[in-house]
């Protein structure tokens, strides 16, 4: 049955990757493209006095410049405008809709021209002026003005009280800068026109049913007018969660022109785009003089834009990782003139969870205790905010097997107590915790009297590598090998499938297999069971399989009939069915995933140079579909959080409410020499009660964890705490 | 981006021919740092003048045992030329310490003397900036500034030069070869780039119309005792926070001579030969060393966010010039500060 599941299976699209024939939304070919490219406001918040495209139309090639006063229909309503992951609360921004600007960076303008450089250029000559107004991007500066969201986690006993008392007390406050994604692909849309109001659109997304019913709602459109597709993505981590301007504009264009309209965003563009808000998060944590937790408060206060709430589960991951009898957690926001954040791979938890485990380690030393015995103090088996044990939960072993391959016996507790030559070593750790979340999705499987199947499904694939474990997945269900499996995803005409995100899509695209094999699997049996001195003649379902080409007896393979021959006698060629994955409703349980990260760090201290030389991540997810493309999963996650640690800041003059670095030349992430050895290794969990397979999903859990496990590990080296990320080599000297 | 007309020039007399007819054009070699400001609309050029072809690729010994290296070369070539690597490490470090091997293999010397400064508002065209756009006012005085100069600054830039190269060459004392419309003539590379003062627009001594046909290294190269050591935010593929250039002509444990330029601190490549003349004659010890590095950072000032730079680059100056005098070279592949 698992000749695939759970092997380094090797990517089925990574030929097509690397050879340059998977194609891209800004790369696929249409009659009479045009080309659009966007003017961005400069000031934060204000409006346009006056907007001159009369030079930009001069220039030879320009076909059209669009603005909020000649584009054509868009709706007036929010409820249109709401994507399926809109912040509840607000009104979402509108590309072109009328003459204010909520921040910088907001597109304002889409010159259309034949060629994408005769664009650019005449882009240059739009003359805009504005009426300006006092605006504010600062979120220290207006910290006073943090409001509570609506739905705080509830609070258990009396954290006030408990932390006042405490016998050993820690409070701090982490400041998480603002970060942008980077991914390597660029956002583009190409809208093809296909005569008479309808398009298709290319489009750079993590889901295109989402782009799909969002471009029916914002133009008025029925559902067959247009259709979606996004076969391959660049990487994405979030910012194509949601519809961006440029899938707006070039379908605007696009209606406005009835041509076909290609947007690409240049890099610096991207930077208009959401990121992962700039966050203060204060953590108190009041501990008995056993060593056990009493008290555990958290309070983020974070950035977002003036229209819209954008809040994602910062603070409530004590709830799930420490036992305490005592908690309080609060989610504030600020309101500011920049534009809405967005998701950003392990959102909420990569902030908040990095806040927590930064103050676990204080609490450690200053109780004197190993911080994985702390850890281990204070472990929950119950997700104490709904009272639920785990369907799983290895973290334990995580910590053992982690500390194993790391060496961890070997530390000195002491800080700037370990050397290597002139540098100063430090280890530190951290636990990493993400949900372990389900959504429905379908997925049709046609399968042809030759062995081949086609299984498509409209979930993209943002490079996590779901083409590839959806094809594992079908291949031992219907019992083919993988070579006869074609997948075909992010199309919004194939069967239903929410955005790819939350880490929620190897479960969910896998049950979906499971669901649509099993109706093939009872489809071939009732063909096989009528045939003349059948093997299978009386056989239930429940007491068959699809293996080796044929369907057989659950316990007895030989009780065997072939596809082939059931499908010739059955006298059919093509046997397609469709099914919802679906998934037991269970109240009765807490889903996570978790990790243990372990860091070294060698630092120069005169220079302050910090390099990161070992990072051991042992992941406790359930079931690994694919050991390869997972591992690859963590070790992009653990690069990540090293950029966290040390790199990464979208860096703004609040004097003008601009990124001022709005390119990967000064936005820094990691590069190889920032990176030495990462260890992968993912703990046995089986899970009998998540879902069938015993998976979790993988997408965010990498970066959880680690940049708390270098600062900690910072800390060991220096006795420096560096609460304010990245760690750069300035704080450390300072 | 602007539109642009383009010529390419046959040889250098017509390049300058070029330049001298078309008030508003560049020049343009590798076009790593130019291309990147057009699409900024930082520069908008009138003309393109392409000299990337014009044969001023060679390395020439000179008569007094120097080597002229071609204004062509690129970066990546004049870093593994073996003459380069046996005679001139220090200069073939500091290369190997900028940008990335792609941008290497595109840049030339010319361009990489002429690369303008990164300061993030000169970037930004909505923003006041003295540089780009004279008299508008300087943005990162008051603004972010960590990256900013702390040497030879004037109340209207504190914008640094950003080439590793350059650093090595000032302290190889380098010449710079110009031709212009005015004939040849050749200015040491340490009098090629200016301080702001109030006229920051204005990077270097080139002339209108001149342009860069070579570089020319006097015959000490320093073989023996040099390091460059570069510190900045990651540990490669980005642009200096402090670097050093640190030469010594050793007898024993005796400074015989000393050569010392910083980067990352001023609107050029930083020399002190106060500092350096402070070191000969003396032990090459940590003490000297930083009798030095305070000479040189003599006068050094700091804005809000740059302070760190001036212990930073105490610091680095020591350890580069203990690099030096240990002959044990500053590795630029192995990450690691020896
Ligand atoms: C992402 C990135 C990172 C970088 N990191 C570093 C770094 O860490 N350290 C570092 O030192 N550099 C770095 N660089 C800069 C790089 O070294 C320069 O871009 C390069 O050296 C410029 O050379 P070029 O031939 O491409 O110049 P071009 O872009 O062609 O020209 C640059 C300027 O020089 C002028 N010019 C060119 N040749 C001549 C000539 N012969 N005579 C007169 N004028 C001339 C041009 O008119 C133009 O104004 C980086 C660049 C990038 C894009
Ligand atoms: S430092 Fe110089 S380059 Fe930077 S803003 Fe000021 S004037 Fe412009």
């Amino acid at each position: 049955m698992n000749a695939y599941v759970g092997t380094p299976t090797s990517r089925v699209d990574g030929r097509a990757k690397v050879t340059g024939a998977a194609k891209y939304a800004g790369e696929f070919p249409a009659d009479g493209l045009v080309h659009g490219f966007i003017v961005e406001a400069t000031i934060p918040r204000g409006r346009i006095a006056r907007l001159d495209t009369s030079a930009a139309l001069k220039v030879n090639g320009v076909l059209d410049v669009l603005t909020h006063a000649n584009r054509p229909p868009l709706a007036g309503n929010d409820e249109a405008w709401k994507d399926e992951v809109a912040p509840e609360k607000g009104s979402p921004f509108r590309p072109l809709y009328d003459d204010t600007i909520k921040f910088s960076g907001q597109p304002i303008a889409l010159v259309v021209a034949e060629d994408w450089e005769t664009a650019k250029f005449a882009a240059t000559l739009v003359r805009v002026e504005y009426k300006p107004s006092s605006f504010a991007t600062d979120l220290e500066g207006e910290r006073s003005s943090a409001a509570e969201m609506d739905k705080p986690l509830k609070p258990r006993g009396n954290a006030a009280a408990a932390l006042a008392r405490a016998a050993v007390r820690h409070e701090a406050d982490y400041v998480i800068p603002t970060e942008h994604h980077n991914p390597m692909e660029l956002f583009a849309t190409t809208a093809v026109w296909d005569g008479g109001g309808k398009l298709t659109v290319y489009d750079k997304t993590q889901g295109v049913q989402n782009v799909h019913k969002f471009l029916c709602a914002v133009f008025g459109k029925k559902p067959d007018d247009i259709r979606v597709v996004s076969p391959y993505v660049g990487g994405a981590f979030g910012s194509g969660l949601r519809p961006q301007h440029q899938v707006v504009l070039a379908t605007l264009a696009a209606l406005a022109l009835k041509r076909s309209v290609r947007v690409v965003l240049t890099r610096q563009q991207m930077y208009g785009l959401g990121y992962r808000p700039m966050t203060i998060e204060r953590v108190g944590l009041g501990a008995k003089s056993d060593g056990t937790l009493d008290a555990v408060t958290h309070e983020a206060i974070a950035i977002t834009s003036r229209y819209e709430d954008f809040a994602r589960n910062d603070t409530g991951w004590a709830e799930q990782l420490y036992k305490s009898p005592n908690s309080r957690f609060s989610h504030k926001l600020v309101h500011l003139d920049v534009a809405t954040p967005c998701d950003m791979r392990a959102p909420g938890a990569a902030s908040g969870v990095c806040a927590l485990e930064c103050a676990m380690d204080e609490l450690a030393v200053a109780l004197k205790l190993d911080p994985i015995e702390l850890r281990l103090n204070c472990y929950s088996d119950r997700d104490q905010s709904e009272n639920l044990p785990y369907t799983s939960k290895q973290l334990r072993e995580c910590y053992a097997r982690g500390a194993e391959a790391f060496g961890w016996s070997r530390r000195n507790p002491a800080p700037r107590s370990m050397h290597d030559n002139h540098e100063l070593v430090g280890w530190g750790m951290a636990t990493g915790v993400w949900e372990a979340l389900q959504m429905p999705v379908a997925v049709r499987i046609a399968l042809t009297s030759n062995g081949h199947a086609e299984v498509s499904c409209a979930a993209s694939d943002i490079g996590t590598g779901t083409y590839t474990v959806v094809a594992q997945v079908a291949a031992d269900a219907l019992g083919l090998p993988i070579e006869n499996i074609s997948v075909r995803l992010a199309d919004s005409t194939l069967p239903q499938a929410p955005v790819e995100g939350g880490s929620w899509m190897a479960a969910s695209s896998a049950h979906a297999v499971l669901a649509a094999a099993e109706e093939v699997r009872k489809e071939l049996l009732s063909l096989a069971g009528k045939m003349p001195g059948s093997p299978l003649a009386n056989a239930e379902l429940a007491d068959t399989v699809l293996i080796d080409g044929n369907i057989a007896g659950i316990s007895d393979h030989s009780r065997a009939v072939s596809i082939a021959d059931a499908m010739r006698h059955g006298n059919i060629e093509r046997i397609a069915k469709e099914k919802l994955n679906h998934f037991d409703e269970d109240k009765k349980h807490a889903r996570n995933t978790h990790s243990a990260v372990f860091a070294e760090v060698k630092i120069d201290e005169q220079l302050g140079v910090i390099r990161v030389t070992r990072i051991v991540s042992a992941v406790a997810a359930g079931r690994i579909l694919n050991t390869k493309t997972g591992r690859s999963q963590i070790m992009g996650g653990v690069v990540w959080g090293i950029g966290m640690a040390l790199h990464e800041e979208t860096v703004m003059d609040h004097r003008f409410g601009r990124i001022m670095n709005a390119n990967i030349a000064e936005y820094h992430i990691p590069v190889n020499a920032d990176v030495h050895d990462i260890d992968v290794i993912f703990v046995d969990e089986p899970d009998a009660h998540i879902n069938k397979l015993g998976v979790k999903g993988l997408g965010e859990i990498g970066i959880v964890g680690v940049p708390a496990a270098i600062a900690n590990a910072v800390y060991h080296a220096t006795g420096k705490r560096i609460r304010r990320f990245p760690i750069t080599l300035d704080k450390l000297l300072g | 981006m602007n539109n642009f007309q383009y010529s390419r020039a046959t040889d250098v007399t017509d390049a300058i021919r070029l330049l001298a007819a078309n008030p508003g054009a560049r020049l343009i070699a590798g076009g790593t740092n130019l291309i990147d400001l057009m699409k900024e609309n930082v520069e908008r050029p009138s003309r393109l003048i392409d000299i990337s072809r014009l044969p001023l690729r060679k390395f020439e010994e000179t008569a007094d045992g120097g080597l002229r290296i071609g204004a062509l070369v690129p970066n990546s070539d004049l870093a593994y030329h073996p003459l380069i690597e046996q005679r001139y490490p220090l200069l073939a470090s500091a290369i190997l310490a900028g940008a990335s091997a792609q941008l290497r293999n595109m840049a030339s010397v010319g361009g990489n003397l002429m690369q303008r400064t990164r300061c993030a508002y000169f970037y930004d065209t909505a923003t006041p900036c003295n540089k780009r756009n004279p008299g508008s006012g300087c943005s990162a005085l008051d603004g972010l500034n960590r990256n900013h100069a702390i040497l030879g600054t004037s109340a209207s830039c504190i914008a640094t030069n950003p080439s590793d190269m350059s650093v090595a060459l000032a302290a190889l004392n380098a010449l710079v070869h110009i031709a212009g419309p005015a004939g040849e003539r050749v200015i040491a590379l340490t009098d090629f780039h200016r301080l702001p003062g109030d006229a920051p627009h204005v990077d270097t001594n080139l002339g209108a119309g001149e342009i860069i046909t070579a570089i020319e290294l006097p015959s000490r190269g320093f073989a023996q005792n040099y390091s460059y050591l570069k510190i900045r935010d990651r540990l490669s593929y980005a642009f200096a926070l402090i670097s050093v250039a640190a030469a010594l002509d050793l007898n024993g444990n005796a400074i015989r001579e000393a050569r010392l330029a910083l980067g990352g601190v001023a609107h050029k490549p930083w020399r002190s030969l106060e500092a350096e003349a402070a070191l000969r004659g003396k032990a090459a010890t940590p003490d000297h060393f930083s009798h030095a590095a305070d000479l040189l950072l003599q006068g050094a000032t700091a804005r809000a966010h740059n302070g760190f730079k001036i212990e930073l680059a105490r610091r680095a100056i020591v350890r580069t010039l203990t690099q030096a005098a240990d002959a044990t070279p500053q590795s630029q592949s192995h990450k690691k500060i020896a």
